[in-house]
């Protein structure tokens, strides 16, 4: 497909591991600019339906662009732009007339640092639901507890769903934007790197919680830490550069990483 | 090193030396400030009285209070301020949120800085020339929208900077969900900014408050009680204005109380507004 650039040459080999059937996002030659900077480089990975695929690369190598042009989120600064495609249910995420607010609701997103709305933790997680569905009160209870327990804070939170959101511990924070996020039954949901922020003890509660949710939906993760792509995620992708270096099962990358850069890079020799 | 020491005691006089310098000019603008106070707590708590409240403005040599300038001041002074907050809040709210580094942006921006500045009288002139001169008669309205003309920039600034203050993660927060921008803006960001957004307004209400010249050439005075603010309207501030210049005793205690109670206004409106960013800093 493209012969010029070694790295998708690797990558068409690697893609065996994802059988086409279970592709939920498809992206294509994908292109980012920061204005002339140029971020990503013909990238091209697919992410499977109910697996998470985890994102890992030094800082800058592009893996956080990459999953801000999945939601389009890059759209709300001047003078970012993306080329090339990103099929989702085939359809182009990228192509102009595409409607962000109904994209976004469709793949949703967990940022670095815990974001709380400024209200009680029920309408917290009620928010995004509101936006699209007309739910009874009784009806809109249920929606709310179950995504809290999905997001493993339900026990944490049940007896008060009318405190402040803000005055949560900042895992709890966290799993409270989980919970916002999957409340609106997205498809696709994006983490980017959402425990760096986190004790330790708060990210192996939020691992378990990204574990349980691959059932229901397709996850990618960015991350810093390896161990944290080798525990929750089914495949990895290397980021370098701006370019994806290399991609597959993350069994398959951790153990036989297929170029000396993702031997490097997961050994600790740089990054 | 003898050298080294010679350049530290130096300095150490230096540093004290404008220690010294910053208490005392300090010292000089309280005192201003206290003696502005005294003044006004010495002469005004003497005139103040039950009558001042309830009756109104007295000819002179007969008794009576500042009922109808009190109520007249209330009635314009919040009316304005509607008028100030819809205008303020929605053209703050666009700079902050969509005009950007635009041109355009920055032209209204600086416009803004210009109109936060502008001499009071030019606003009342302003104001005459526009809705009391076509209409031939001075009115409470013409007032309100003076005094609104110079509250606006006040909340157009202050709510610019409180936006500009939340964080871009909230935003993005917010529209990740599928919520379209202008309703992440009016329900999370706004709510996030209430406490600023409040102060802004309270100070706006004490900057207008006090302002006599917007309403010598708007509302002029009267000496009635009347809530109806198609007619020349009292208010406190010309009345004070009046009144002090005036050669009768009880006129110019009735000023000072009136400026005692404007002054009392302001400072309890001030307090509260310190009060409101506190707590909306700690939760």
């Amino acid at each position: 497909m493209n012969t010029l650039n070694p790295a998708v040459a690797e990558f068409e080999t690697s893609i065996a591991d994802v059988d086409r059937a279970d592709v939920r996002v498809d992206v294509r030659n994908l292109n980012f600019y920061y204005g002339k900077s140029h971020a990503l480089k013909n990238v091209s990975i697919p992410f499977a339906k109910n697996k998470a695929t985890a994102l890992i690369g030094p800082s800058g190598c592009g893996k956080s662009t990459l999953l801000r042009t999945l939601n389009r989120m890059y759209a709300l600064y001047p003078g970012q732009r993306a080329e090339g495609e990103i099929m989702l249910d085939g359809e182009n995420v990228l192509a102009p007339g595409v409607d962000l607010a109904r994209l976004r609701a469709r793949v949703g997103m967990v940022f670095q640092k815990p974001t709380p709305f400024p209200m009680t933790i029920y309408d917290n997680v009620a928010f995004g639901v509101r936006l699209y569905e007309n739910l009874s009160k009784a009806e809109m209870d249920v929606r709310v507890e179950e995504a809290l327990t999905r997001a493993a804070l339900w026990d944490e939170v049940k007896d008060k769903l009318r405190g402040p959101g803000l005055g949560l511990s900042g895992g709890q924070q966290q799993r409270l934007c989980v919970a916002r996020g999957v409340a609106v039954r997205p498809e696709v949901l994006l983490l980017d790197e959402p425990t760096s922020a986190l004790d330790p003890i708060s990210s192996a509660r939020l691992e378990e919680t990204v574990m349980q949710l691959k059932a229901d939906h397709t996850i990618v993760i960015v991350t810093h830490n390896l161990g944290q792509a080798a525990r929750v995620s089914d495949y990895t992708g290397f980021m370098y550069l701006g370019e994806l270096v290399e991609f597959g099962s993350t069994d398959g990358l951790f153990t036989r990483p297929a170029t000396q850069r993702t031997s490097d890079y997961i050994t600790g020799r740089f990054g | 090193m003898t050298a080294n020491l010679a350049k530290v005691a130096r300095r150490r006089v230096m540093d004290i030396a404008f220690k010294i310098f910053c208490v005392l000019v300090t010292v000089v603008a309280l005192a201003a400030l206290a003696a502005i106070l005294w003044s006004l707590l010495s002469q005004g708590l003497g005139g103040l009285n039950l009558e001042v409240f309830t009756r109104s403005t007295p000819a002179p040599g007969s008794s009576g209070g500042l009922a109808n300038a009190i109520v007249g001041s209330l009635m314009m002074c919040i009316l304005a301020m509607v008028l100030a907050l819809v205008i303020g809040v929605l053209a703050g709210t666009w700079l902050a949120e969509y005009a950007g580094r635009s041109a355009y942006g920055s032209i209204i921006r600086f416009l803004n800085d210009v109109l936060l500045s502008a001499p009071s009288i030019l606003v009342g002139l302003f104001v005459y020339e526009l809705l009391v001169a076509p209409f031939h008669g001075f009115s409470g309205l013409a007032g309100a929208v003076a005094l609104a003309l110079l509250a606006v920039p006040v909340i157009v600034r202050t709510t610019e900077d409180v936006l500009s203050l939340q964080a871009a993660t909230l935003r993005e927060a917010g529209v990740a969900l599928g919520a379209p921008y202008s309703f992440v803006v009016r329900e999370i960001i706004w709510r996030a900014a209430r406490g600023g957004l409040l102060t802004g307004a309270l100070l706006a209400f004490a900057r207008i408050s006090g302002e006599t010249a917007p309403l010598l050439f708007t509302a002029l005075n009267n000496q009635f009680f009347s809530l109806n603010l198609t007619h020349p309207t009292a208010n406190l501030p010309v009345v004070i204005f009046n009144f002090a210049l005036s050669a009768y005793d009880d006129w110019r205690r009735l000023a000072w109380a009136g400026a005692l109670l404007i002054a009392a206004t302001v400072l309890a409106v001030t307090i509260v507004a310190r009060i409101v960013a506190r707590e909306q800093k700690r939760s």
